[in-house]
């Protein structure tokens, strides 16, 4: 069996123009002599991926029969739900059940988890039912996107990943044993994947790339004889820094092998130019099959989002709305792209967005209707951390909402805009009160979701342009 | 005294107790009905910490509560008068009771002055010099628009003896009739007295004689649970209960521990308070009735059972104590786990005793209560044994 047999020839002319088609993909035992069982590896990348629809490289599609029962739907452009030991952040069961949206997949990170690896071995049921989410479908990165994760530690024999007890090396071996523990039902393979810095070697970069094929071929060789992880689905790391062939040659290798699914891995932090990340990404993509899920870490921004979107990935983390969350903020930019508010079902910003024509208000910056006659806080206000702000949200913590009694943003069907107003969040975050972080991820995760829908409806429409102008007006 | 008027607040015993002073009543509310004996969690500052407003109508809490002092410095009266009080703005649709704000002085504001004005004391947020009067503490209470409000006493810690203590018994009476003349708003609001004279008898019976002179919907037996002797607290609550009339709420302040709730209650308490439940859960400590359990032990990271495997809360039917502890190391989320186990641990407990005064069988309940928390008699807390054997409990 050759290579030759894979799927990018077949579906090829998606790629180039606007075709819609509407068409599934199944997906047969990739060529592999790796593995010994071949009912293992057809089922490693057993993910019934479904296209409907494909404008230039941007993908609309479905995953079905996820999970374990198979009864689990993911939409895609999508996101994951992004939690800390498979918990979303500062949520109770309770208080994720009032979010609308909430994606099925929910996202676990190996280097918070690993850890705990004795105890779940000792649970045996795997963290779905360890975190008490069992019908949940668990997708296991290596690392946080949100922690900075310090560099240097890797080697051709281990990854290092950083968890509350330290620094933890990974070989191949301790990588699968460590899954096997988690069972989650997708997982991202052992990779070095520390981001790099802009204009690094070339050697580090070819270096990274070799080492994940190495460990790819050492993980389904241990996957092969793992009757437990028989289930579950590997997501193959493209590696390669900002060196576009190591990219173009971490694509087509691991592509090769029988993964369920890709990661471009390495975009997160600043290093990068965002150009040169976009750049990098739509390289990588038409080098994938069409029938396999490519997901992204750390290109979370609205903006970023779309730019990858048109550029072929299909699925995102949500740790951004986290994010947001963290520093007392709440998002609030407007992805209507109908331009009909009765048949859109989106959200308008309250503030004064609409009069100024999709202008956001830049931080310090007021106008006479949002500022209620207030003088609004100075940009330089001590008690505020500016950094990292995006122009999606507003910073609950001014000293302009001390007295603003209209819920976060208008229209917004959340819990916390149902029920709460801007004074009392403030008033909340002022008191460092916990009830604040519950709230603001409740609202973040909730029009986050809704911006994904939003996405994909506008794909559906062919207005995905329309979209990221909306999208990228609210950056100006 | 004036005539009696209409109190916001309506009082009906259910059931007595036939051998302890226990007792079941009905409160009705302006904001609804609220059953005694009832625990109120403390939400100090507008929020029970981690819990929302409708996770906590879920447990089934009928009344929770407001702090004076913190809500009146941040965000202030003016901002509570245009949220529709703390009901609006913590958007919270059943009762409030918010306290004073004097306890949080003294106990708070290492530089406070008591005069016969007022509490005066340095604000902490910008260091100006405040003055709370009895007239500024009601104020204040209005604009929080709860349904219970607390006069402004003079607290004494209940560890000191002497002319001081007398002379806050005293105070404390001349401050509830301003108090009294101070309330704005008695037709939605109930305004308790709080019963003072530290540990000494005389003086408790010398303050009870005066304030049950006034005309006031509602006790709090103040000035206790301030690291003083066991002994001495359990001899204060009944004697006050004994001159309390049996038509009127009485509200035990800052209890909340389970033992000394139970046995407060057989001394004829209705009403407690306390942020121990969820401050415990803060620190990972989970409630049960058999005592407690540090959940952040390591002992606990693979009990892979539930933290009571008999409670029904949110909590327990989905998490276990393993994961719990391993949350702990990650997210907030563990705490509001254990903070919402904790408080339908105290609003089951009170259940639970309510029912049992309900069927005459209170009794029985404080053995069996009492077996399971302490196991053997041996174990039994000396002051409990005493406290129950004068309402002619004896445990076995």
């Amino acid at each position: 069996m050759t290579p030759s047999l894979r799927w990018p020839r077949k579906m090829r002319f998606l790629q180039s123009g606007d075709v819609s088609a509407l068409f599934s993909i199944h997906c047969p035992s990739a060529c592999i002599h790796y593995i010994s069982s071949s009912r293992l590896e057809s089922d490693r990348n057993a993910m019934k991926l479904s296209l409907s629809k494909v404008v230039n490289s941007a993908r609309l599609g479905v995953i079905n029969n996820l999970g374990r029962s198979g009864d689990k739907v993911l939409d895609f452009p999508g996101c994951l739900l992004y939690t800390k030991t498979g918990s979303p952040p500062h949520l109770t069961n309770d208080t994720l059940q009032t979010i609308e949206g909430v994606p099925p997949v929910a996202h676990i990170t190996l280097s918070s988890l690993a850890e705990h690896q004795e105890v779940l071995e000792e649970f045996k049921d795997g963290i779905a039912k360890f975190a008490g989410i069992p019908d949940a479908v668990l997708y296991c990165s290596i690392n946080d996107p949100v922690t900075k994760d310090p560099s240097g530690y890797n080697t051709n024999k281990s990854v290092s990943v950083w968890g509350g007890g330290g620094r933890l090396e990974l070989t191949s071996q301790k990588f699968v044993s460590a899954q096997r523990a988690l069972r989650p039902d997708w997982f991202q393979c052992l990779s070095d994947g520390e981001v790099m810095p802009t204009g690094c070697s070339k050697k580090r970069a070819k270096k990274s790339v070799d080492r994940s094929l190495v460990f790819l071929d050492e993980c389904l060789q241990l996957l092969g004889d793992n009757e437990r992880l028989a289930q579950s689905v590997l997501i193959g790391a493209i590696e390669g820094g900002d060196v576009l062939e190591e990219r173009l040659r971490s694509a087509r290798e691991t592509a090769k092998r029988p993964v369920g699914g890709f990661l471009l891995d390495g975009f997160q932090g600043v290093a990068m130019s965002n150009e040169t990340k976009l750049s990098l990404i739509s390289s990588i993509t038409a080098e994938l099959p069409e029938d396999k899920i490519r997901v992204i870490h750390g290109m979370g921004r609205p903006d970023e989002v779309l730019e990858c979107i048109e550029r072929g990935v299909d699925l995102f983390d949500s740790a951004f709305p986290y994010e947001v969350t963290e520093r007392g903020c709440a998002l609030s930019f407007n992805h209507c792209y109908d331009p009909d508010p009765e048949t859109a079902g989106g959200i308008h910003r309250t503030d004064s967005l609409s009069a100024r024509g999709s202008h956001v208000l830049r931080k310090g910056e007021t106008s006479e209707e949002e500022s209620n006659g207030d003088t609004a806080t100075h940009p330089d206000d001590p008690e505020i951390d500016w950094t990292g702000m995006t122009p999606f949200e507003i910073c609950l913590k001014e000293k302009r909402f001390r007295e603003d009694f209209r819920p976060l943003l208008q229209n917004c069907t959340c819990y916390c805009c149902r029920n709460h107003t801007r004074a009392y969040v403030h008033h909340l975050l002022a008191s460092k009160e916990l009830l604040a972080g519950i709230l603001l991820m409740i609202h973040n995760f909730q029009l986050y979701f809704s911006f994904f829908r939003s996405a994909r409806g506008a794909l559906r429409d062919g207005k995905l342009g329309v979209l990221r102008e909306i999208i990228r007006s609210q950056t100006v | 005294m004036a005539a009696p008027k209409a109190h916001a607040l309506v009082h009906r015993v259910l059931a007595e107790c036939p051998v302890t002073k226990a007792r079941v009543c009905e409160l009705m509310l302006p904001h609804g009905p609220i059953s005694t004996p009832v625990f109120m969690p403390v939400g100090t500052q507008g929020t029970m910490k981690g819990v929302t407003a409708d996770q906590l109508r879920e447990l089934g809490c009928e009344i929770c509560l407001g702090n004076t002092y913190h809500l009146g410095m941040r965000p202030g009266p003016e901002i509570m008068k245009k949220a529709s009080g703390l009901h609006g703005f913590m958007n919270w649709k059943r009762n409030l009771l918010t306290d004073s704000g004097g306890f949080q002085m003294v106990s708070l504001v290492e530089l406070s002055q008591v005069t016969e004005e007022g509490v005066h004391f340095k604000s902490p947020y910008d260091d100006k010099e405040i003055l709370l009067t009895p007239e500024k503490s009601i104020e204040i209470q209005n604009a929080l628009g709860s349904d219970i409000m607390m006069q402004l006493d003079d607290v004494v810690s209940s560890t000191i003896s002497g002319p001081r203590v007398e002379e806050a018994m005293h105070r404390s009476v001349r401050w509830l009739d301003r108090c009294l003349l101070a309330n704005k708003n008695p037709e939605k609001q109930c305004l308790f007295a709080i019963i003072q004279g530290g540990l000494d008898p005389d003086l408790r019976k010398k303050c009870l004689e005066e304030m049950t002179k006034r005309d006031v919907p509602g006790f709090a037996i103040g000035g206790l649970s301030g690291g003083e002797e066991k002994d001495h607290f359990w001899k204060m609550v009944t004697l006050s209960t004994d001159h309390l009339p049996r038509d009127k709420p009485r509200y035990l302040m800052g209890v909340g521990y389970a033992t000394d709730l139970v046995v407060c209650v057989a001394l004829g308490c209705d009403m407690f308070d306390c942020v121990f439940p969820t401050r415990t859960a803060r620190f990972g400590s989970a409630l049960v009735p058999w005592g407690s359990l540090q959940l952040k032990n390591k002992q606990f990271a693979k009990d892979f059972q539930p933290i009571d495997k008999e409670c029904d809360c949110p909590t327990c039917k989905r998490y276990s104590r393993a994961y719990i502890n391993a949350l702990f190391k990650s997210d907030t989320a563990a705490m509001h786990h254990i903070t919402i186990h904790n408080i339908a641990y105290q609003l089951n407990l009170m259940r639970s005793v309510r029912d049992s005064i309900l069927r005459g069988q209170f009794p029985q309940f404080i053995q069996d209560f009492m077996k399971t928390m302490y196991g053997s008699k041996e174990r039994y807390p000396r002051w409990a044994v005493d406290a129950l054997e004068s309402v002619s409990i004896a445990l076995i």
